[in-house]
């Protein structure tokens, strides 16, 4: 039934969320500018509250006359976005205060941003993955121009969202051409269409190609990657380090259900295509990034070559793969919120730095965050035995098993490449004279933030068993 | 000579094109961009409307109204952060829109 209660249940995270929300926003509108501090925190702790609520009691399903689904891989990914949303806003209040932007709307509308990213990992319909796609995309391109007296970041809103609509349009217009060949826009439908031979012309192909184009916009992968350096550089920090995470993941956890699911049948066809992306992402994000000196655009930049590995696990297209891209994505959250606690930090006379070289002499005049840094950068690029080591070795074995042989060997010697800026980074703060100190972080939640997820990835250097049984569980909803 | 669904699916995708191609080589104003993003949408909704009146059922119908509120929203936002851009630059020309660099 449409209306039965069982949909209800399925979907109560999202409902409550949607509902608390709207609560706060009430609450900040009637308020006015003093609920900001109580609006942030209660966002954060809604979302966290949310997460819960997934796995407590934990059910799956289809809802909504299945445009809804629920398995054990959506819950994982859903688990990650929140988190990772819930600690961006936790980090923001220090930048936004600095620059006179701190206003109630930027928590509600990442809570909002985050309903639609829930959204879109469970979707199961084209219609329902394009509502959630633009759920998400139109509150963060708002938030991007957030800080709405700076040039900088209202130009990377304009250039997200320009580039944003652009991928959405080729996207839908993909999501057309698959409805029309093969007589539905619910996957299951495309699934059975693409089995008996009815759907198999070479309009779904057509329509598959745009389709993936346009979320490979989402997660910027090359040739899809040219708004990323700036609209990463133009926004306020904590919105990048939003923007590095949650995002990312959700659309990575749409591309795998997309591909893997409905169209598992065409996987010869766009195994060739994600491949493609998936070199060229690492290539990129290793070579590009060297002659960086805005961390902010390196951390872009690094971001595009992880795409680049998760991207080859999908292309392995096993169910180790899949697990290897549950377990990269979780490793990179940690690490990315953590390189970004420590970014936010860094003032030097109360004045927020972004250059590489302001990290110079880190290591003598803050030695924890330094030490924290060098664990994250250590980890970025895949230094055994670190988190970010088990990350990459899991997607390798997984390729090699597929006999994508040519495609790691060159992910390896892609991440020999960006081990170089990683390392470089290291050697300014530990090596190079400091031109003057820097300021001593007053603010505690980044530096609180920064220490907790240095700790996690020491714990999963020492013990990845447990976040890899996690991933293989979240893989099998998958292929059940 | 009967119009079929080949001629609906040829006008979209020449509207289609258009759209991406007015993206790329427009060199002046923003607007005309955003203009560029509803024409887009629009060649998507003929698709739509064209295969559910050939197939016979309503999905694609219900698709194309789900469209065109999200285009509603979304020229609203789009005029929105281009006015914020507007106050701070003074300008919405293309080319002008290059304060970062890489």
């Amino acid at each position: 039934m449409i209306l039965g209660l069982e949909s209800w249940v399925l979907a109560r995270p999202e409902i409550f969320l949607a509902a608390a929300t709207g609560l706060l926003l009430i609450y900040g509108v009637v308020r006015g500018e003093v609920a900001t501090p109580f609006v942030s925190v209660m966002t954060s702790v809604v979302l966290l509250a949310t997460a819960v609520l997934l796995f407590m009691p934990y059910r799956e399903g289809t809802a909504f006359a299945s445009l809804f689904i629920v398995d054990r891989l959506t819950t994982t990914m859903k688990a990650l976005v929140l988190v990772g949303s819930a600690i961006a806003i936790l980090m923001s209040r220090a930048y936004f205060e600095q620059v006179k932007a701190w206003r109630f709307e930027y928590p509600l509308l990442v809570a909002l941003a985050t309903l639609g990213m829930m959204l879109m990992i469970s979707a199961n319909d084209l219609m329902s993955l394009y509502v959630g796609l633009e759920l998400q995309s139109l509150a963060l391109y708002v938030i991007a121009a957030f800080q709405r007296d700076s040039v900088r970041s209202t130009e990377a809103g304009v250039k997200y969202f320009v580039l944003g609509s652009v991928a959405s349009g080729m996207l839908l217009f993909g999501a057309s051409l698959i409805y029309g060949f093969c007589g539905g826009t619910a996957f299951v439908q495309i699934s059975r269409a693409l089995l008996d031979g009815r759907g198999a012309e070479i309009g779904t192909t057509i329509g598959l190609v745009f389709v993936v184009a346009g979320l490979a916009f989402k997660v910027s992968a090359v040739p899809f990657h040219m708004w990323t350096p700036d609209v990463y550089e133009g926004a306020p920090t904590p919105v990048t380090a939003l923007f590095a995470v949650a995002p990312k993941i959700a659309a990575m956890s749409l591309l795998v259900s997309v591909l893997m699911g409905p169209f598992k049948p065409l996987f010869g066809q766009w195994q060739q295509i994600i491949v493609v992306a998936s070199v060229l992402s690492m290539a990129l994000g290793a070579f590009a990034a060297l002659r960086q000196q805005n961390i902010k655009r390196l951390m872009a930049y690094s971001s595009i070559g992880n795409v680049g590995y998760v991207l080859l696990g999908l292309a392995s297209g096993s169910e180790k793969g899949i697990e290897a891209v549950v377990f990269y994505l979780a490793i990179y959250l940690v690490m990315t919120l953590g390189v970004f606690a420590t970014i936010l930090m860094m003032k030097r006379r109360d004045v927020m730095l972004e250059n590489i070289s302001d990290l110079a002499g880190l290591a003598r005049s803050q030695p924890m965050m330094a030490f924290a840094m060098l664990i994250f950068m250590f980890s970025l690029a895949g230094i055994p035995p670190l988190a970010g080591f088990w990350g990459k070795l899991y997607i390798f074995i997984a390729a090699v098993e597929a006999k994508l042989y040519i495609p790691a060997v060159l992910g390896v010697l892609a991440s020999v490449v960006a081990s170089y800026y990683y390392l470089r980074i290291v050697k300014v703060m530990y090596f190079d004279e400091p031109a003057e100190e820097i300021d001593r972080p007053v603010f505690g939640i980044n530096r609180a933030v920064a220490l907790v997820a240095a700790f996690l990835v020491a714990v999963f250097s020492l013990l990845p068993q447990p976040l890899s049984l996690i991933a293989a569980a979240a893989a099998k909803g998958l292929f059940s | 000579m009967t119009i079929g669904l080949g001629h609906y699916l040829a006008v979209a995708s020449v509207l289609f094109t258009l759209g991406i191609l007015g993206i790329f080589l427009n060199r002046k104003n923003v607007i005309v961009i955003l203009m560029c993003v509803e024409l887009m949408l629009l060649a998507v909704n003929i698709n739509l409307v064209a295969f559910s009146v050939f197939q016979g059922n309503v999905v694609g119908q219900i698709f194309a109204m789900l469209v065109l509120t999200v285009a509603a929203a979304e020229a609203a936002i789009g005029l929105a952060i281009l006015v914020v851009y507007f106050r701070n630059r003074g300008t919405i020309a293309v080319e002008d829109i290059n304060a970062m660099k890489g």
